[in-house]
């Protein structure tokens, strides 16, 4: 039995927001990592200051590619949804933990006035940027693996705790690492901030290179733990894997040599890191699961893929021209920050206040309380007459 | 099914307590991302129309506190996406190509609020005025789209449609009758006014607070009206949507009815019960209205309700005391607020201004809690009033739940980790009011939130520029 193809065209739409989560999340989870290695208070301010800036407006958005990707895979592949949240209830629930701590953090750091309740609430948000994307690659892992049982009884420690599994996990944590100093050193740049420029290079370079070797160290154990999956990834996938390995040394080289267009150099950690994602996606197919969950049997009924469709295509439709105004609005310069709220404080503060306001001459008041005592009368008359029909009936 | 022996083994009384903790929670941030922004964009309305500052002000700084709650709710939504999984992968391997349609929906309405909520903050400086208000527009709209496709699902778990089963998998869907199931026109409404009069009366209730201590000038009179007025507006419309509901689920899920009205068995003449403890077969300390509650139900004192005798014990909801107390608790809130509304709408008819005697103001300050307590108490009505079902006469909460273990761990970090974003939520907003009232303009402009109107990037002074420096604060005002 094949798949149906609203059931590919469903997975690839959530494989491509899977990508678009590692790509934008990933580079969100990023800046709290570096921000956790920042280093002192002093020493850190600039870079944490930096990341602080260019976090701050999308950190939203972030949330709603989760949100998507959860609904999508319930709504489309609900055996595997219920049995992936069954089986990998612990990494899982972790990763909630640091996403719920983020938040936290993250409301609270920017309003935290003492300088110790800054230091407490930037170590939460930093700490459990670092938990959030290790689980979620751990679950990733144990997808991939097909280590995840179709049926599962409760909890399965063995698989997300398999070394390919773990190491996924480390390879999340770089990936996002890398991201994120990629796109930090165009922020700084942006800004004019040599220092910070530099700064981020040399740490989008160590991150780049250390997630091409927890790649290579997956990809080595993939053989003895993910045979179907290396089979596919060496196979028919073998374009996408070496199209992303290709972005991702063109973006080292870029970066050592200072050589690079902005949007360039964006575009191309985005198809390093998309392009893997799509590789995975493509490897699995036509399984959920690798070999245990086949798409055909996983898949919900035509009805519900079919209205995730229709929900792709509006999300499109609908939210593509509210990105566009947002974008349009940004390169006008019209989203700044708020002015200096003092010129409204003045013109509200004083005032003289006579607790009554200059009032239109209310009617008197006798001809009120009768229109009123009519009304009720009115009103009373309609309900007795409701009831008593149906007394009648 | 093999599982079944295993499934029963489970107790589901902490999933259910997680469940309904997070939600509890979640419910109070969603209606402000429902019904602040309308809130917030009539005051702007106010100041715009006729050029009143003090509203301005007013709107400005309710949309920085938006900003908090909205960011505090993001996080607490995705956590309920992922428990709807984590917790009942029963009902999500069953049912989630039904149940997940509306929550698509949503997902797509929750985005249109983001980016909007984003225009909204960042623009109030160089958007003209009336542009910028429009901006606000489909905050609103997402808003209530937004509820009404969460609600529609949980109308789904009250009245399933929309789908055939055979040998208990799914195997069609209709994602139109989904969504709109028989509950959605009534619980989507009713949540959606209950989110304006939570949000409406606890605004008002703040600044019934500043009147109280003699804080009486323009700003805060309009920061009590406004808010005051349009859950004034949503409160009779509330009570009277409660009473069709009522009468809908006599109809619909008559043992939740029973259990809200203590019907043991199906009888006319059937006496409405104000207060009183069910126990083994009495009422204690509850006072009965002679055959009102067949009047409620159908108009007639010889209408027929359905009592909880009509399904075998292992079918009626447990805690019928706590079902009915709950629906007296909400009952009784909303006919307060309607009453504190009308109050305040007979005064100003009368004479035109405003009514702000503490005899007023007392119980308009707490207003705001007593809304969030009817909610939450309309929540317990309808979700416990559905037990032991969690799809109604589908599925049983006892085949949904997760068999993992480790529910109990995770119930108890998500306690503690909750009362730290509730003390986020109430404490962000409190801290920046502190600031409002004693700082100086230039503090108030150095203030960050999340993705709110932020400084622009001038010296690497870190995270937070402590406001205690201006100087150091990179806000100085880059007019054009």
């Amino acid at each position: 039995m094949s798949p149906s193809p609203q059931a590919i065209a469903v997975a690839a739409i959530l494989i491509l927001v899977i990508a678009a989560y590692a790509l934008f999340g990933g580079a969100d989870f990023g800046g709290g990592i570096w921000d956790l290695l920042a280093g002192s208070a002093e020493r850190g301010a600039a870079p944490r200051g930096l990341i602080d800036e260019s976090i701050t407006p999308v950190w939203e958005a972030n949330h709603v590619w989760l949100v998507f990707i959860l609904v999508l895979t319930w709504t489309a592949f609900p055996p595997a949804f219920a049995a992936i949240m069954t089986a990998l209830f612990v990494p899982l629930s972790l990763s909630v933990l640091g996403i719920v701590l983020r938040g936290a953090g993250f409301a609270f750091r920017h309003t935290a006035q003492r300088l110790q309740m800054q230091r407490l609430t930037g170590a939460v948000f930093a700490a459990a940027s670092l938990i959030t994307p290790f689980f979620m690659g751990t679950v990733i892992g144990a997808v991939a693996t097909g280590q995840v049982p179709v049926h599962p009884a409760g909890n399965v420690l063995a698989a997300w705790t398999s070394p390919t599994a773990i190491l996924t996990g480390f390879l999340f944590v770089a990936a996002c690492a890398y991201v994120s100093a990629v796109f930090l050193v165009l922020e700084a740049r942006q800004r004019g901030l040599k220092d910070l420029v530099r700064y981020f290079s040399l740490r989008a370079t160590a991150a780049g290179v250390l997630t091409g070797a927890l790649a290579g160290g997956t990809f080595a154990a993939l053989p003895a733990s993910a045979p179907y999956l290396y089979a596919r990834l060496t196979g028919i996938a073998l374009p996408l894997v070496a199209i992303s390995i290709a972005a991702g040394i063109a973006v080292l080289g870029m970066l050592r040599l200072r050589r690079y267009h902005g949007l360039f150099l964006r575009v191309t950690a985005a198809i390093a890191v998309a392009a893997v994602v799509c590789g995975w996606g493509l490897a699995q197919y036509p399984y959920v699961f690798p070999t245990s969950l086949p798409l055909a049997t996983g898949s919900a009924p035509t009805g519900s893929l079919e209205a995730e469709l229709v929900v792709a295509g509006l999300a499109v439709l609908l939210v593509a021209p509210g990105f566009a105004l947002l974008y349009f609005l940004q390169q006008r310069r019209m989203l700044t920050e708020a002015e200096s709220d003092a010129s409204l404080r003045l013109a509200a503060q004083p005032e003289p206040a006579p607790p009554g306001q200059p009032a239109a001459a209310p009617a008197p008041a006798g001809t009120r309380i009768t229109t009123a005592l009519v009304l009720a009368m009115v009103a009373i008359r309609a309900i007795r007459d409701a009831f008593s029909r149906t007394h009648r009936r | 099914m093999g599982t079944v022996a295993h499934v029963l083994a489970v107790n589901p009384v902490p999933a259910r307590s997680q469940m309904g903790s997070s939600l509890g929670f979640h419910i109070i941030l969603a209606c402000f991302g429902i019904a602040l922004a309308a809130v917030t964009m009539t005051a702007e309305w106010i100041g715009i129309r006729r050029g009143d500052a003090a509203a301005l002000l007013l709107a400005r700084r309710w949309s920085k506190v938006m900003a908090v709650l909205v960011a505090v709710g993001a996080v607490s939504g995705t956590v309920l996406s992922y428990e709807m999984g984590l917790l009942w992968p029963g009902l999500m391997g069953r049912f989630g190509a039904a149940i997940g349609f509306p929550f698509s929906m949503e997902g797509i309405f929750f985005f249109l609020e983001a980016i909007f909520v984003g225009v909204y903050l960042y623009g109030w400086q160089r958007l003209p005025p009336w542009a910028h208000w429009w901006s606000g527009m489909p905050i609103v709209a997402a808003g209530i789209l937004g509820a009404m496709s969460v609600v529609a699902a949980n109308s789904w778990m009250n009245s399933p449609a929309g789908y055939t089963l055979s040998h208990g998998k799914i195997t069609s869907v209709d994602p139109w009758s989904v969504f709109f199931s028989a509950s959605t026109p009534y619980e989507t409404a009713h949540m959606v006014l209950a989110a304006y009069m939570v949000t409406g009366f606890l605004v008002a209730g703040v600044y019934a607070v500043g009147l109280l201590r003699g804080r009486r000038d323009r700003y805060h009179r309009l920061g009590f009206a406004v808010p005051f007025t349009i859950a004034g507006i949503a409160a009779p419309l509330q009570v009277m949507m409660g009473d069709i509901i009522a009468r809908f689920i006599a109809h619909n899920q008559p043992v939740k009815f029973a259990a809200m009205e203590y019907v043991t068995d199906t009888a006319r003449d059937v006496p409405e019960w104000v207060g009183g403890i069910f126990i083994n077969g009495h009422v204690y300390l509850g006072a009965a209205i002679p055959a009102f509650d067949s009047i409620l139900a159908g108009f007639s004192p010889h209408t027929r309700v359905i009592g909880w005798d009509s399904v075998p014990p292992a079918q009626r909801p447990p805690l019928v005391t706590l079902i009915h107390l709950s629906f007296d608790l909400m009952v009784g809130i909303g006919f307060f607020l309607f009453a504190l509304a009308a109050w305040q709408g007979w005064w100003w008819w009368l004479h035109r201004r405003l009514l702000l005697t503490p005899w007023f103001l007392v119980p308009s300050a707490v207003g705001g809690v007593a809304a969030i307590t009817a909610m939450e108490a309309g929540w317990v009505v309808t979700e416990v009033g559905r037990q032991p079902w969690i799809v109604y006469r589908v599925l049983l909460v006892s085949q949904a739940v997760t068999p993992s273990s480790g529910v109990p761990v995770t119930l108890a970090v998500i306690l503690v980790l909750y009362a730290i974003l509730t003390a986020v939520s109430i404490g962000v907003p409190v801290v920046m009011s502190r600031r409002w009232r004693q700082g100086t303009a230039a503090e108030e402009e150095a203030e960050q939130v999340p993705y709110g109107p932020s400084p622009a990037w001038a010296s690497p002074a870190g995270p937070a520029p402590p406001p205690a420096a201006p100087g150091a604060s990179s806000g100085s005002p880059q007019a054009p």
